[in-house]
């Protein structure tokens, strides 16, 4: 390229020129990581806090008694019930950070979370089917027909947006219409049997209250396994991040890269509302939150997404505990009140990147 | 004459079942610059897109070193064959240096991540496309041009001994097509095969030195632009009534379209 070329083209306003050698600048990268360390300590915290607060209020002396002296009066309560109920949420709230960022990055779509994938309705559909022709029937059986049902909606979802020739765009109204149609089924389903909508009652609202009653082992297992094929679509997803041409171009197949997405999604998204209900925020918020101050690598969005997930779902959980006392509030609810406005505000500061 | 590394052989081409080219036969010479000219919805594009594997023909084959591109791992395609396609989508909030990077793809791994040599490759491939200092800047407050930089440099990290660029010059200024042109020529004068979808048929003739114009989803002619491009070619591939001179600054033909008769003086 000729000078007087690349003079027409200088940049205005240079705040620190740089000699064509030097190395490629990579400065955000030690605040990535000490960002990542500090965001793991408040998780941390807010785990220890989940354990020692709660609708009864009880000291450190009796937490510690309840930890560790099966026989004390507080065992019940931290460790049968607290304990599983901090690790569900620590799993949950990692899953749907995790699935929503997944989901953002495949469709592009800032405004896509897991429930486009028709997960949430899915797993409804599928309960309110099951309690209509079996009748009632215990929590496990549940979080199965709940998983299934995700299950089926998400592929569903893909077949409709084309199978191979999905594009995200297709893929969110594909999503959009299953979740339309799923949610008539589940309101006309409970209309006509009253039994039905008892069952579905905790459907309606997310919560962490049936963590003691939870397959803890099966759900971290599922959790975890998802999470390690998400993490690892770092990379592919930042080359889709530039087009699905460019992309191919890069040697990456969007098609088979969705439908590895999608599965990852499905397990982690379908993990945590079989086992508590459609928590939508998580998946919608954190992403955003993360983005705003990781930039959009992927490398970097996933791993942030997941660990802030669970800091804001336990978060959520142990407020929704204390904000009522005695009585409690769903963390579904909490993440609505408190995730909504939140959202508004970062819309209003066009704060949120497009992808 | 020997194939070239890319081969297109007894192609169908289409979108589903509309196919825009039967039994199309193109060769890419080896080193040449090859400039795929035509009127719109000629299939150029449509040509550009089998070569980069993302359209599938549905028969025959495109063959990259002789071997069915679509059997190929598409990593391992990517390490010979670079594409820049019309409209790539730049992340919100991403640099200079970060987009360029992204380029490196095709040749990290799950185990194998950032290294020194992708370090090297991306500072050299900001270097070729002059964009070293626009490196820590945001890529959506470039020009036009500067981006178009940022993206070939892009596909320069990708470090591919081919190069296709789908209409590398829409949307830019005159001065700015001249300038990513001039960029082309040096990328194929150091030794790149580079293959283009170009609309400017005086750019195309000066710029290439393989053309290959299309009509109807078929290649009407195909060779050395001072060979091929004739006023009868043109009028051929164009249906527009024109004289050919000599480029005074090149030499290389210039299209002058005819004056109307009836068109006012």
């Amino acid at each position: 390229m000729s000078t007087a070329h690349s003079a027409r083209e200088q940049a205005p306003a240079l705040d620190s020129p740089r000699a064509a050698t030097e190395a490629v600048p990579r400065p955000r990268t030690a605040r990535r990581v000490l960002g990542l360390l500090a965001l793991l300590a408040v998780l941390a915290a807010l785990a220890v806090l989940s354990v020692a607060v709660g609708s009864r209020a009880m000291d450190l002396g009796q937490v510690w008694a309840g930890l560790t002296d099966a026989d004390s009066k507080a065992y019940p309560v931290v460790t049968e019930l607290r304990l599983p109920r901090t690790v569900l949420g620590l799993a949950a709230g990692a899953a749907l950070g995790l699935a929503g960022a997944l989901m953002q990055a495949m469709t592009r779509n800032p405004l896509a979370d897991p429930g486009l994938l028709g997960v949430n309705t899915g797993a409804a559909a599928a309960v309110v089917t099951a309690s209509y022709f079996i009748g009632s029937f215990g929590f496990t059986q549940t979080i199965v027909f709940a998983f299934l049902g995700a299950a089926v909606a998400s592929v569903a979802v893909y077949l409709i947006a084309g199978a191979a020739s999905a594009t995200p765009a297709r893929l969110a109204l594909a999503g959009a219409a299953v979740t339309a149609a799923g949610y008539a089924y589940v309101s006309a389903i409970q209309l006509m049997d009253a039994a039905t909508l008892d069952q579905m009652r905790f459907w309606s609202v997310g919560s962490l209250v049936n963590a003691h009653v939870a397959p803890m082992l099966p759900v971290v297992l599922l959790i975890g396994a998802a999470a390690v094929v998400g993490v690892a679509l770092a990379r592919p997803l930042n080359a889709l991040a530039l087009g699905d041409a460019t992309a191919t171009g890069l040697g990456v197949d969007p098609r088979v890269l969705r439908v590895a997405g999608i599965a990852a999604i499905t397990v982690l998204a379908g993990t945590a509302t079989a086992v508590c209900g459609p928590i939508v925020f998580v998946g919608l918020v954190v992403p955003h939150v993360v983005r705003a101050f990781t930039g959009p690598d992927q490398n970097w969005v996933l791993p942030y997404s997941m660990v802030t997930g669970a800091a804001f779902l336990v978060a959520a959980d142990v407020l929704g505990r204390v904000v009522a006392r005695p009585a409690e509030v769903q963390v579904g609810i909490v993440c609505a009140v408190a995730g909504g406005p939140f959202f508004l505000y970062l819309v209003s500061r066009r704060k949120v990147a497009r992808l | 004459m020997t194939a070239g590394p890319l081969v297109v052989q007894d192609a169908t081409i289409g979108y589903g079942r509309v196919a825009i080219s039967a039994g199309l036969n193109v060769d890419i010479p080896e080193g040449e610059f090859t400039v795929i000219l035509g009127p719109n919805a000629c299939g150029k594009s449509t040509l550009l897109k089998a070569l980069a594997r993302m359209l599938k023909p549905s028969a025959g084959q495109v063959l990259l070193d002789g071997k069915d591109i679509h059997s190929q791992p598409t990593r391992a395609v990517a390490r010979r064959l670079g594409l820049l396609p019309q409209s790539p989508i730049a992340p919100d909030g991403i640099t200079v240096a970060d987009l360029v990077a992204r380029g490196r793809y095709p040749h990290q791994g799950i185990l194998k991540q950032w290294s020194a040599e992708d370090e090297r490759v991306v500072a050299e491939a900001m270097a070729a496309t002059d964009i070293s200092e626009l490196a820590s800047r945001g890529v959506d407050e470039l020009s036009g041009g500067q981006r178009q930089r940022v993206w070939i440099a892009m596909v320069l990290a990708q470090q591919t001994p081919l190069l296709l660029l789908d209409e590398p010059t829409t949307f830019l200024d005159i001065t700015h097509q001249i300038e990513v042109l001039d960029l082309c020529a040096k990328l194929h004068r150091e030794g790149r095969t580079l293959v283009a979808v170009l609309h400017d048929l005086n750019q195309a003739a000066r710029y290439a030195t393989h053309l290959i114009a299309m009509r109807g989803g078929e290649v009407v002619a195909e060779g050395a632009p001072a060979d091929i491009v004739t006023a009868e070619t043109v009028h051929q591939v164009f249906d527009l009534p024109c004289r050919i001179i000599d480029d005074p600054e090149t030499g290389t033909p210039l299209v002058i379209p005819k004056a109307l008769a009836s068109a006012p003086v």
